[in-house]
């Protein structure tokens, strides 16, 4: 989320979701909402019910589609000329917001500059559209009395991801759509923590709160309240980092708490050699998975419905979960056993519960200090929420007051993605999450009746590229990458255009993992796994097809 | 809005102009039974169970659809009202298969709890069979459309709640049923089985499989809590026996979901109950994992973790923390890290 604090100051979702049917205009790019947050997508479809428009910018004809207003299928990776196209036909038309660019924000000479040479003759091409779509599209999102930006991974999992992001907070700033109600840049997270996992300094680089590491100031409050000395100065590494580290020997010990990463890491060929080359790997988890089967210690830990505590949704809102069954045999709460561990390497932590662990939360961070287990026992806060009379945030940045003065435009220009397709891997491979299932599927799997509808992973091929290799729905194929291949059924459909497949990770069997490729986003550290170039091989003709 | 003042079963009462006098009267504690009403599928004006008599207009009237006005003077409990919600229940009951001791509804339903309010032991009508074969082909959902009371709720929830577009009416007069698509099965049809429909419907005619045969209405403890698949954060109750969970609902009138739920969220819950979870501390010895205590486990990876952090440093030690356990459970992940083995080599899955 670099991006978004780099942009506006926070990385968060700006506006609440229960705004979205008071937006005027809905832009959906890079998310497939009815999939992966399907309850998003019903405030989304009632808007338009309403007589929102809906516009939704996927390389795929994504469900949604069937609601919106107008679908602009651009190619894979070319978000970012596409929006700055965009923006210069709003500032061309006169339709951007010379009001709230004086008075709250920086750096529009800069993006005007950078946005010139983004004709949309020029973008159309790298797009995949006509110049008369984006052209229509800009008046569409100039015209509008207000529109609010949502995205998802489309956007992020590319190796120009922080700057697409802030290519998506640039185009909303240009129209004056931050800091206010039913609009702003809205991120919907995949899972149902990442915002919490965020927010609690669980990355390289910040503390709770996005308070920096390298700041003196907040490690000596740490150090303080945690009555420890010499918090480390130096920023720590990011995943990617920490497998190449294994690898060269740097790593000798990693300690992982509920990732799957053999199925949810890019190149897993890459991750298991990492895994296997590692001194010393503790999983704990709620299930033996292919990563714990490379471990030194597995620890059982209890799920969401066995203990208590919070998560924080994508709007920023802190709610509870509540214990309701025992855990298994000898599972227990993540922070129990976190506890024991530290206890054990000389360190007492004394918590009886979650709430003593919250209440020091609070305590050192300035933006939650108003959220309490009691006065969240019903309905969340949302942060900031700096005290105990405040009701929380529901959308960032009112009145065009922003953490850092002035929010500031960074343009970016636009890089396609590291791999494209070529005359040996002619498509392009895109993957992402099916409604039916869950990320690595431990979980839906595992339920009943998930199977029935969605048994086994598919790839998406256009007919015409499924006439023209001769196969048909419901063969078999080997998709193979630079760094492996899979076998997996094939669904012909018209929702991918010609050149392009689309796959999921939900199925160890048929992992798109094996194939995306392990190149990253370098400041937000995210994979691409949004693009990588494959070829189709048809199931029997593997030799000859595989050509190594 | 302006403020009128109204008279209900005697008592003075402020309400809103253009409220429904159905609103006012439960806003006040006044008990007027519905069938077809539901707070977020609104006034329907099937069942008319809800009439009240209002002095100056004939007849008795519709309290979901009536508008309150100034000076109205409101009756909800007369002797024409009961015989008249009596005789509306008691058609109800004869429509169609309600043989409450075998319904999964069973304790759930409020064509049930209404008859018992109007003390109705059972129909004096013939119970008739609409002949419907019960339709079991979704993987979630049981319809079993002799005991649906043509409310519409799960017509108004599919369409303009979660938007999915899936049932309608179908059929005209006697027939008159709902369908998926063109008539499919619902296994078939395009339905996304996010499970609106059965948190809606007020009987039998529509209820959750998984749930089929285990008495899920009976002594149930429901537990207020955050869904734990993706970033929405909807509110649901699991509702528990015995240490197990028997089904899952939305949470009404709570942010951010108002009770609509997706597939996962409703339906996805039996891994918890899972019997290949793990239940115990394993430790590799000579190459395999083998089951050992809490504190055998936890003392080999003390002693390990500290000896890498002696030997190599503590960055040769990295955390990676979990984007689907609680704030508490990370946040001492990220002090373990940084302040016992003292790096900042701690990040999560960034798939966001
Ligand atoms: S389960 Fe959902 S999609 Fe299916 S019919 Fe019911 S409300 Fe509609
Ligand atoms: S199926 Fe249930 S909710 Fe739908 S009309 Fe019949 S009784 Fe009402
Ligand atoms: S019910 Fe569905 S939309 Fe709601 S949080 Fe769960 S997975 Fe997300």
């Amino acid at each position: 989320m670099a991006g978004l604090a780099a942009t506006l100051g926070a990385g968060a979702m700006t506006n609440s979701i229960s705004e979205i049917e008071g937006c005027p205009v809905i832009f959906v790019i890079g998310s497939n909402t009815t999939e992966a947050h399907p309850v998003i997508s019903y405030s989304m479809k009632r808007a338009v019910k309403k007589g929102a428009l809906l516009i939704v910018v996927d390389p795929r004809k994504i469900e949604l589609t069937r609601w919106a207003t107008r679908h602009f299928q651009h190619n894979v990776g070319s978000d970012i000329a596409l929006l700055n196209a965009v923006m210069r036909e709003i500032i061309k038309n006169g339709h951007h917001d010379t009001e709230f660019i004086e008075n709250c924000t920086e750096g529009f000479e800069e993006l005007k500059r950078t946005v010139e040479e983004y004709t949309p003759e020029k973008a159309a091409e790298i797009c995949g559209l006509r110049p008369d779509e984006i052209r229509e599209l800009a008046l569409m999102l100039g015209t509008a009395e207000k529109a609010g930006l949502f995205y998802t991974l489309g956007i992020t999992e590319h190796i120009t991801g922080t700057d697409n992001v802030k290519t998506c907070a640039n185009l909303q700033m240009l129209l004056g759509n931050v800091g206010v109600e039913s609009a702003g840049v809205n991120p919907l997270r995949g899972q149902n923590n990442v915002q919490g996992a965020c927010d609690m300094g669980v990355l390289p680089d910040v503390y709770t709160g996005y308070q920096k590491a390298s700041d003196p100031a907040v490690r000596k409050k740490f150090e303080e309240a945690w009555g420890m000395e010499g918090l480390p100065d130096t920023d720590g590494t990011k995943i990617p980092a920490m497998f190449d580290g294994i690898l060269n020997g740097d790593v000798k010990a990693l300690y992982l708490i509920g990732e799957n990463v053999v199925m949810s890491e890019p190149n897993q060929t890459h991750t298991i050699e990492a895994l296997k080359e590692l001194g010393f790997l503790i999983v704990q988890d709620i299930f033996m998975n292919e990563t714990a089967e490379y471990a030194d210690v597995v620890l059982p830990a209890a799920c969401f419905a066995e203990k208590d505590g919070t998560f924080t949704n994508t709007e920023r809102r802190v709610q509870r979960i509540r214990k309701a069954v025992e855990p298994p045999g000898e599972a227990r709460d993540d922070w129990w056993i976190i506890k024991e561990l530290s206890a054990r390497m000389g360190r007492s932590m004394e918590y009886g519960s979650p709430v003593d662990i919250w209440d020091e939360i609070r305590g050192l961070t300035p933006s939650m200090k108003g959220i309490t287990y009691e006065r969240i026992k019903d309905d969340g806060l949302q942060w900031p929420c700096c005290g105990d009379e405040d009701p929380g945030t529901a959308y960032l940045y009112c009145g065009g007051k922003f953490p850092m003065g002035r929010a500031k435009f960074c343009p970016a220009q636009w890089k396609p993605p590291a791999e494209v397709p070529d005359d040996e891997y002619p498509f392009i491979l895109t993957t992402g999450r099916r409604l039916w299932h869950y990320h690595t599927g431990t979980q839906t799997r595992r339920s009943a009746g998930f199977e029935e509808k969605f048994p086994e992973e598919l790839i998406e091929i256009n007919n015409e590229d499924a006439d023209r290799l001769d196969i048909n729905n419901g063969d078999y194929v080997m998709a193979v990458s630079r760094r492996g291949k899979v076998k997996v059924k094939v669904w012909v459909t018209d929702r991918v255009l010609p050149g392009v497949c689309f796959m999921s990770f939900h199925f160890h069997e048929a992992c798109s993992n094996v194939l995306t490729n392990d190149v990253f986003d370098p400041v937000a550290g995210t994979a691409e796994y949004k693009a990588c170039a494959i070829k189709i091989v048809k199931d029997g003709q593997e030799a000859r097809g595989d050509g190594r | 809005m302006n403020k009128i003042t109204l008279n209900i079963d005697g008592r003075e009462l402020q309400a809103k102009s253009g409220q429904s006098l159905l609103s006012v009267a439960r806003e006040n504690g006044i008990y007027i039974p519905t069938l077809c009403y539901h707070p977020r599928t609104k006034k329907a004006g099937k069942c008319r169970i809800c009439v009240v008599a209002v002095e100056g207009l004939p007849g008795l009237q519709v309290s979901c659809s009536l508008a309150a006005a100034d000076g109205m003077i409101v009756h909800t409990y007369t002797k024409k009202i009961i015989e008249t919600r009596k005789m509306i229940v008691e058609l109800y009951l004869a429509s169609g298969k309600h043989d409450c001791p075998t319904c999964e509804a069973d304790g759930e339903c409020e064509l049930q709890d209404v008859a018992k309010v109007l003390g109705i032991e059972k129909s004096g009508f013939p119970m008739s069979d609409k002949g419907y074969v019960t339709d079991s082909s979704s993987p979630m959902i049981i319809r079993d459309m002799n005991k649906c009371i043509h409310c519409y709720r799960c017509i108004v929830g599919c369409n303009d709640l979660v938007v999915n577009e899936v049932i309608e009416m179908g059929y005209r007069g006697s027939r008159m049923t709902v369908v998926c698509d063109l008539d499919s099965p619902m296994g078939d049809s395009s339905c996304v089985i996010c499970g609106e429909c059965v948190q809606l419907c007020p009987t039998g005619a529509l209820t959750e499989k998984k749930a089929a045969g285990k008495e899920s209405n009976r002594d149930t403890v429901k537990v207020r809590t955050t869904c734990p698949y993706c970033g929405v954060g909807c509110q649901i109750f699991l509702h528990v026996r015995d240490n197990e969970i028997l089904k899952v609902t939305g949470v009404e009138a709570a942010k951010p979901n108002y009770g609509s739920l997706c597939i996962k969220g409703r339906f996805g819950y039996d891994f918890v109950n899972s019997h290949d979870r793990l239940k115990s501390p394993l430790v590799r010895k000579d190459g395999k994992l083998v089951e050992v205590s809490w504190d055998e486990a936890l003392d080999y990876t003390a002693k390990k973790l500290s000896q890498i952090k002696n030997d190599h440093g503590p960055d040769s030690i990295v955390g990676i923390g979990c984007a689907r356990t609680t704030n508490e459970d990370n946040y001492l992940m990220m002090k373990l890290m940084r302040g016992v083995i003292g790096t900042n080599n701690v990040d999560h899955c960034a798939r966001t």
